[in-house]
């Protein structure tokens, strides 16, 4: 039934993605390809991987952004510009289009905890639950026919042959800066939503009305390097001496 | 959005399918003409190569019957329930015409109003799509829905050569079709987009957001789905042949049919309809390759 969900609970499993911290390595991009592809479903299948129009699935991407404020072109008082690195995947939205326009009951969303999945047994690989979502979470792969998604790593998550530490989704696990959060966003006392509550996460499109899972917390302000420079050149500034060297600072300073 | 042309093909014949349906279901062609049942049965071929040329663009078709269990929320759904639905009544009329010689009325109408809301169904799955600023207009069903009226009364006149109210009501249903089209046409190019690359990435309260660096160097498969470019010259004259062929120059056919008589009329009108088809073709072409998907805000 690709209805929404009616009786859904409050736990809504999703993932916090840090934009200050985030890096822009590709390491979840590779890892959550590599567990992808020989875990849930079909694999994730590449077209000419070595020839010249390389192309393939996947369910991660990284793109990196150029933020520029007014009047921030000039080199030393920009402030704030910066490049900040985005890292992409589904959303898991409340209210997911990609579920409802699917016309085999393939897109659906679990009533448990809010992911967002695709029986691929089920889809035709019609594509308009690709088109109805305006994230581009949703990609067919052009060897299997189907749609292929973020599954919120689900059999990465619930697996008790796995350690602990690594029941997280793929991409959180491989993470090198910590940018990468996972957990309960229907629960306001999880780690993940009180990181949310204090650093000001945010919503990708809000104005699509999908009501995403996933929070996307903002780069800190940074002040610009024109607003850094002390009033004294630090070179010159022998103000935090001690012991030998204000001796030395004051004998150097009468002669 | 990519022009795929099963999508292209799909929507254009089946709605001149419809259209035809629609006229053969009111009554608009004398059912004891031997040319009738030619005009049930092309109603019903223009259908049925329609569907089955919407199946290309599926990835695995051998499932395409499971499409037909979503109807409670989905307008792909629905379409496909709706049309395999009208098949029926269709098809009875036809084989009641060839075989009895009389069609049942009621069975008529009932077409006729299966064929109007698979139409719709069809525009809706397009309509539906919020991250398509350009298709989510009230515009689009009745683009869809004029379109497939005016193709299929432009068709049955054809079967009924020099009748005024085919005639007449073409040309009515050609004015009409253009100023909607127009209209939608005016709204895509004046519309603001709902989404922009600062609400795209939530950045927009510290600048302007522009595309540094691609995730990956050459296109996959969003880009070559919802990515395709036309080029605004190229647009503009697809945009301008579209109009001539589906409208302006079926119109005045239509006007010289009623000024002839005999043979030349016939043709006059095949060649309308000839006309028109490649103008919608062109116009669905453009219909795909125009509207701009939400997801290119991060491309």
């Amino acid at each position: 039934m690709t209805s929404l969900p009616q009786d859904r609970g409050t736990t809504s499993l999703g993932l916090v993605i840090d934009l200050d911290v985030c890096v822009g390595c590709h390491a979840c991009v590779v890892s959550c390809k590599e567990w992808n592809t020989g875990g849930y479903g079909s694999a994730l299948s590449d077209q000419h991987p070595y020839g010249d129009d390389v192309s393939g699935t996947f369910l991660n991407r990284i793109h990196s952004y150029e933020v520029v404020p007014e009047g921030g072109e000039v080199i030393g008082e920009a402030g704030q510009a910066r490049i900040v690195h985005f890292p992409k995947s589904c959303l898991h939205c409340e209210d997911a289009p990609c579920v409802t326009v699917c016309p085999t009951g393939a897109s659906y969303k679990r009533a448990s905890d809010g992911i967002v999945l695709v029986d691929e047994t089920k889809c035709i690989g019609c594509g308009l639950c690709a088109w109805s979502c305006a994230y581009g979470a949703r990609e067919m792969d052009l060897a299997a026919g189907v749609m292929k998604k973020c599954t919120l790593c689900v059999d990465r998550i619930y697996n008790e042959a796995l350690q602990e530490e690594d029941r997280v989704p793929s991409c959180v696990r491989t993470c090198p800066a910590n940018a990468r959060h996972f957990g309960d966003l229907g629960d306001p006392r999880s780690e993940v939503s009180i990181m949310v509550a204090e650093r000001g996460g945010y919503d990708l499109m809000p104005e699509q009305g999908t009501r995403p899972t996933n929070k996307y917390l903002p780069p800190r302000p940074r002040i610009s390097l024109a607003d850094q420079q002390p009033a004294m050149p630090l070179a010159e500034n022998t103000e935090g001496a001690r012991g030998f060297f204000a001796w030395l600072d004051k004998t150097l300073d009468r002669i | 959005m990519h022009p795929a042309y099963s999508m292209i093909i799909f929507t254009v014949l089946s709605g001149l399918g419809y259209g035809l349906a629609v006229v053969l279901g009111l009554g608009g062609l004398e059912p004891s003409l031997p040319s009738t049942v030619l005009a049930h049965i092309l109603a019903l071929v223009l259908i049925a190569a329609g569907l089955i040329a919407s199946l290309f663009h599926l990835g695995n078709p051998q499932r395409a019957w499971r499409a037909l269990s979503q109807w409670r929320s989905s307008w792909l759904s629905r379409e496909g329930v709706m049309a395999l639905g009208t098949f029926v009544p269709l098809t009875l009329n036809a084989g009641l015409l060839l075989f009895t010689g009389q069609s049942e009325p009621i069975l008529g109408y009932i077409g006729a109003a299966g064929a109007m809301l698979t139409v719709f169904c069809t525009s809706m799955i397009y309509t539906s799509l919020k991250g398509i600023d350009a298709w989510h207009s009230a515009l689009t069903p009745a683009c869809f829905l004029l379109l497939s009226l005016t193709g299929g009364v432009l068709l049955a006149a054809c079967f009924a050569p020099g009748t005024r109210l085919l005639a007449g009501a073409g040309l009515l249903l050609l004015l009409g079709a253009m100023a909607s089209k127009l209209a939608w046409r005016r709204r895509m190019l004046r519309n603001q987009p709902l989404s922009t690359p600062e609400s795209a990435t939530g950045l927009g309260g510290i600048g302007r957001v522009r595309l540094f660096e691609r995730p990956h160097t050459l296109d996959n498969y969003l880009t070559r789905e919802m990515g395709y470019r036309v080029a605004r010259k190229h647009s503009a004259k697809l945009w301008a042949i579209a109009l001539v062929c589906a409208f302006l120059l079926p119109a005045a056919l239509l006007l010289l049919s009623l000024a002839l008589g005999g043979l030349p009329l016939r043709s006059v009108l095949v060649f309308a309809v000839l006309s028109h088809s490649v103008g919608v073709l062109v116009e669905r072409w453009l219909f795909f390759a125009e509207a701009r998907h939400a997801v290119m805000n991060y491309y």
